[in-house]
């Protein structure tokens, strides 16, 4: 636990923080100019929430204590997941605290409250949002669990640092599994941070929305909270995918230089992967809900099958 | 010397003690307080007694003695050792909790005077104790009836309702064919020498098809127990009908005693096990699993959710045990002791949730009489004690981190992770497949555990009448105090744990993991090593926390933090009541139509010309239309066909004494 | 380490396996037209890979006839057959997609460790995807009996052609010249005459729907 492992958390938690909406509004950005619409700009969604901060938080009367509690937690949840997984370095102290698997626990816990949460209102449409976002999450974890097994039988560990670190110190390699492991992933991405063509971020139609039901009845600090959260996902969804197919640039221990670079670096790499993100939500359409459990199930498979491919050919 | 005989006779002396405390019921048969306020709270310290008994003598060896009771020439041995002690302490931890929430839950008018259920209790804990600590066969199989009967007892302890008979017929029909099994298993094992000692039976060396048959007699007879597909369908009718504690005591450390006898014939009695064992284990494991979550999403009864999903946890169970026997059959000692590890881990955990959880229904029945979703709801604002230790004990039934649902699940996965150095090339690919199945059942065990909580206590109750639930007793509240307690602390120091549990692999499979791997220190749990995998739940909580708490102050310091009631927003619908929410079924939908070649499902749905237009759906499980009900059609066809030896004349019946003579003196000539 | 050329075909095998997979899962016939096109392009890519890496020039010749045949010619004659037949609705299958991925899974596995010890006779540096290719077939058989309608049946068909000769480039190198241009020839012949068939059977039960197939049994 060395001082400059503290600063490399702490510098990983306020990047988590401040990249994470800025993320969501490059994204956005791109979207209204694929569409050829004029854009918001960068930092709409960080005024977004500075105002959401100041609004007053009204509640339904019959919302109890878990309610107001869970979009702390989520946040909570979602800022460790942010902090675990190596974005500007892998000398973290707190790596050793959580690996591969406890990650997607801890994407499950916040799922498990923001489910819970939104059955507390006794609304239809708290309910209606709980039970597709259990019904994504059933499938979409094992299929994370899946691409990230894949990396830990190519690195022979389930420690995020040790992948990072001994995937970018492999001689450049095409590894056919993690190419599917790839793809799997993308799949599971798009799935769990609510985007096309799962969840249309944009959307308020019931027949349509899933993330937008969970949050539909929270207001001020709470959903600012949330979104927050959300913008964090996307951030350590992102993040993980970097360091598992795109290692190179990440800050091993004992480099001090390295974490100079390693900010730019990370800020190319999600700036990318944004606008990737932007073309695929425009090229697609969002599929009929009852069409997602397929989509998912592909997915897992495809995850199997990138196992199966690493124990056949060794690559 | 006198130190570790010392836990033998601890344990004798608290299973005997449970004893009499049963008999001492019969002496005031109708006092509820006699039997609630004082004898039940002394059979939960007697409980803890046995587990801190247990606890220290799970270091030292075995120790053995020969009780004086038994018939003459045939007297029962007893052995305390790793194994046995591990098991001694679930069912005392378990016991204890739910001992004390017993005291506070029976009153008079359950069917049964409160003594009888006081003795049929206690036989109940006693049997069970010595189940564990029998070392010959004879005393296992005496045992194992008296914990069946007991068990049948106070299942139908409602006895007046014929459902409740109905279900405890069916429990002690599959529970005496699962003991056949162990009987044969077990004259297998004996190898014609006449002696039933576990001793003797641990010197022989069978053939190989000796040994596989008695492994597969042992998983088909335990299994039964453990209600493993398809022996399972005793399961979801005994548990609801019981009474809560019952069900709890059941799931939470019956199912147990089965996955010990699995352990001790497969990893004690019969050596070095085959490889084939232990994935013909994992199969079934893994088809009771999927099976058991899959039918838990679609139920609409609390109880039977509850024990669908006991059947799912008894599935991982037996997957574990699968993964040891594998890595013990090529020899890869300390990974066989990491599965052997996750599977007692898991035992342990489950006992404390499950029985958590079906003691937080009972606490839910009592309040406000109704056994099905559908009619609950919004118990979280009447019953707070109970909700909010039975969220603890849904977070640990989903596997999620910090609690200890997770960390049996982290070191399974771990397990799997490690099979890419088996010798054998199909395994070598199979298991990742048996991994993501795993990984398939934890994630539904979250979808099911949501179901629960939500229709439960979450939302607008259903029902007016549940406004007038009470919260539970201070006794109730001990107990659920005392087993969501025991799943935090399970949960945050598994490191510790799994240093008390190493006895257990050192003893069966010669290695635990401690020697040659490691365990990890006090903070963080590190198998093998750290680079590899590293868990640390105590950091985890503590940082979550902190920025938890961070966050709402600094909300607080930089903006503000004032709330204002309305009225729920629900996109501007002006009506809203409490039966617009998910019901049970609804909730249950997506996986039955993912997941519909599984279900026998039948359907009636109303016509456009309906008056009263209802809508109905019934759920069955295909195992009994398709195995159970052929085998009783054929079994009645079969004693058809033996009843035409009932003719009604003597004359018929003198012929066949005539026949019978005949034939006897006919073969003593030959 | 592999060395680079192992490492390429590897990747288009990995790539043709995934190609098969999506053929399994997919609904709409212009996409598996796309998809079908796409495996050959990773089969032509294939087979200029290890023809660079061995210096056995016939296999140039092969992979431009390949080219030429599986990603233009087939591609283009099957997009002008589907708008004769003006068909472009979405396929149902028999059983449902998960099921169908879940068989396809055993199923690769089988392959897989049926190949492992074939893999090792051979000298070919290709050797490691001959489980890949045999995977192929069997998936591309599985799409053949699972679709209800008859022009996924023929895109099986062919990429089933496309799995065995995958398997040929990957365990030896390549077949004799003459016995690919008949395969090519017998394959291009046989695309026309499901051509005809195709029409004929739609002439007779107005659809193309394999089930009205089934009227023609002794009853």
């Amino acid at each position: 636990m060395s001082l400059e492992g503290v600063l490399a958390q702490l510098a990983a938690a306020v990047a988590a923080l401040v990249l994470g909406p800025l993320l969501l509004g490059w994204v956005n950005q791109w979207r209204a100019w694929l569409q050829n619409r004029t854009a918001p700009p960068l930092t709409q969604p960080l005024r977004t929430l500075h105002k959401l901060f100041w609004k007053e938080s009204v509640m339904a009367h019959g919302a109890s204590t878990l309610y107001r509690l869970a979009p702390y937690v989520v946040f909570g949840c979602m800022l460790l997941a942010s902090m675990i997984v190596p974005t500007l370095s892998t000398n973290l102290p707190l790596a050793p605290a959580a690996d591969a698997i406890a990650l997607v626990g801890l994407f499950a816990l916040a799922r498990l409250f923001i489910s819970l949460a939104a059955m507390d209102v006794g609304t239809a449409f708290g309910s209606l949002g709980a039970r597709r976002e259990m019904l994504v999450g059933f499938l979409a974890e094992p299929a994370f669990l899946m691409v990230l097994f894949t990396a830990s039988l190519i690195t022979n560990s389930t420690s995020l640092a040790t992948i990072v670190s001994s995937l970018s110190h492999r001689s450049l390699a095409i590894l056919p599994s993690l190419a599917f492991a790839g793809v799997a992933f993308t799949m599971v991405s798009l799935a769990e941070n609510a985007r096309i063509p799962v969840d249309n971020p944009a959307t308020h139609l019931e027949l349509t929305m899933i993330h937008e039901a969970l949050v539909l009845e929270y207001s001020g600090r709470h959903l600012a909270l949330l979104e927050w959260a959300a913008a964090l996902k996307l951030f350590a969804y992102s993040c993980a995918g970097l360091a598992i197919f795109f290692p190179w640039g990440i800050a091993q221990a004992n480099d001090r230089t390295a974490l100079l670079f390693s900010l730019p670096v990370l800020v190319a790499k999600l700036a990318l992967g944004g606008i990737a993100l932007a073309v695929i939500e425009t090229i697609l359409a969002k599929m009929r809900i009852f069409r997602v459990p397929e989509f998912l199930a592909s997915a897992f498979l495809l995850g199997v099958l990138a196992l199966l491919v690493h124990l056949l050919l060794g690559a | 010397m006198s130190a570790t005989l010392a836990a033998l006779d601890g344990a004798l002396a608290v299973a005997a003690a449970w004893f009499a405390i049963g008999i001492a019921g019969l002496a005031a048969p109708r006092s509820v307080r006699f039997v609630a306020w004082f004898l039940f709270p002394l059979s939960a310290i007697l409980g803890v007694v046995l587990a801190g008994v247990a606890l220290a003598g799970l270091p030292g060896g075995a120790q053995s003695a020969i009780l004086p009771i038994g018939l003459p020439g045939l007297p029962f041995h007893v052995r305390l050792d790793a194994l046995s002690a591990f098991f001694l302490v679930l069912l005392g931890l378990a016991g204890s909790g739910v001992s004390i929430f017993a005291a506070g839950y029976f009153r008079a008018g359950e069917g049964t005077a409160p003594g009888v259920l006081c003795l049929q209790y206690h036989v109940f804990l006693g049997a069970m104790a010595m189940v564990l600590l029998a070392d010959d066969a004879y005393a296992f199989m005496v045992c194992w009836e008296l914990m069946a009967l007991a068990s049948f007892f106070l299942v139908t302890t409602n006895h007046r309702i014929r459902e409740i008979q109905r279900a405890g017929f069916l429990y002690l029909l599959i529970a005496h064919v699962g003991a056949i099994g162990i009987l044969l298993c077990f004259g297998l094992l004996q190898a014609n020498t006449g002696d039933y000692t576990f001793a003797n039976m641990r010197a022989q060396h069978l053939a190989p098809l000796g040994a596989s048959a008695a492994f597969l007699l042992a998983l088909f007879g335990f299994g039964a127990k453990a209600g493993i597909v398809p022996l399972h369908v005793w399961l979801p009718e005994a548990h609801p009908a019981a009474p809560s504690p019952v069900s709890a005591l059941m799931s939470g450390v019956m199912l147990k005693t089965a996955i010990y006898g699995m352990a001790r014939i497969t990893f004690d009695l019969l050596g070095t096990p085959t490889w084939w064992w232990g994935v013909v284990a994992l199969a079934v494991g893994l088809a009771t699993a999927l099976f058991g979550v899959v039918f838990a999403a679609a139920q609409v009864d609390m109880k039977r959710l509850l024990a669908y999903s006991s059947i799912e946890n008894m599935g991982l169970v037996v997957v574990a045990f699968g993964l040891a026997i594998v890595f013990r059959a090529y020899a890869m000692l300390p990974l066989a002791a990491l599965a052997l590890m996750a599977m007692l881990y898991h035992c342990l955990n489950h006992a404390v949730f499950k029985s958590l959880l079906f003691l937080a229904t009972g606490s839910v029945l009592h309040a406000t009489h109704e056994r099905s979703l559908g009619k609950l709801g919004g118990l979280l604002r009447y019953m707070p004690w109970v909700a909010w230790t039975a969220l603890i004990g849904v977070i640990a039934a989903a596997a999620l981190p910090p609690s200890n649902g997770f960390v049996s699940e982290w070191l399974l996965l771990q397990g799997f992770l490690f099979t890419g150095g088996l010798p054998n090339p199909y395994l070598r690919m199979l298991v990742p497949i048996f991994a993501a199945g795993v990984v398939l059942v934890s994630a539904l065990a979250g979808y099911v555990m949501v179901k629960f909580f939500g229709v439960i206590f979450l939302g607008r109750p259903r029902e007016e009448k549940l406004a007038e639930a009470n919260d539970a007793g201070f006794l109730e509240r001990l107990g659920l105090a005392w087993l969501a307690s025991g799943c935090v602390l399970l949960g945050i120091f598994p490191v510790a744990v799994l240093e008390l549990i190493d006895p257990v692999a050192s003893e069966l499979l010669g290695r635990g993991l401690a020697q040659g791997g490691r365990i990890g220190d006090w903070l963080v749990l590190a198998p093998v090593s750290a680079e590899r995998a590293s868990y640390s739940p105590l950091a985890m909580l503590v940082v979550a926390l902190a920025v938890v708490g961070l966050a709402f102050v600094l909300v607080r310091r930089f903006y503000h933090g004032r709330v204002r009631r309305a009225a729920p927003w629900d996109c501007g619908y002006p009506l809203q009541t409490a039966r617009m929410q998910d019901t049970a079924e609804g909730f249950g939908q997506p996986i039955r139509q993912i997941f519909e070649p599984l279900f026998r499902m039948k359907r009636e749905l109303p016509t456009a010309f309906d008056a009263a237009p209802r809508y109905k759906v019934t759920i069955e499980d295909p195992m009994w239309h398709g195995i159970f009900e052929p085998i009783a059609a054929a079994t009645e066809a079969l004693s058809r066909i033996v009843g035409f030896l009932q003719r009604g004349r003597i004359a018929i019946y003198l012929l066949y004494s005539f026949l019978t003579l005949v034939a006897v003196l006919f073969l003593a000539q030959a | 380490m592999n060395p680079i050329h192992v490492q390429l075909v590897n990747l288009f095998a990995a790539a043709m396996l995934l190609l098969a997979f999506a053929m399994l899962s997919q609904r709409r016939i212009l996409a598996l037209i796309h998809l079908y096109a796409l495996q050959g392009l990773a089969l032509t890519a294939s087979t200029v890979t290890v023809a660079w890496a061995t210096g056995q020039h016939h296999l140039y010749g092969s992979a431009a006839l390949t080219f030429a045949l599986k990603v233009v010619v087939l591609p283009w004659i099957l997009h002008r057959l589907i708008r004769r037949l003006s068909v472009k609705w979405d396929v149902e299958t028999l059983i449902n997609i998960p099921t169908m991925m879940l068989v396809g899974i055993v199923l690769v596995v089988f392959a897989f460790n049926l190949a492992l010890p074939i893999s090792d006779f051979s000298r070919s540096i290709a050797r490691g995807t001959l489980g890949i290719a045999l995977a192929c077939v069997l998936l591309s058989f599985l799409m053949m009996i699972t679709r209800s309608k008859a022009v996924p049946q023929v895109i099986g068909f062919l990429s089933m052609e496309n799995g065995l000769f995958f398997a040929a480039t990957s365990a030896t190198y390549g077949m004799p010249m003459v016995v690919e241009l008949g395969i090519a020839l017998d394959v291009l012949v046989g695309m026309v005459i499901l051509g005809v068939f195709l029409f004929q059977i739609r002439e007779q039960f107005d659809s193309l729907d394999i089930h009205h197939l089934e009227k023609l049994r002794e009853d």
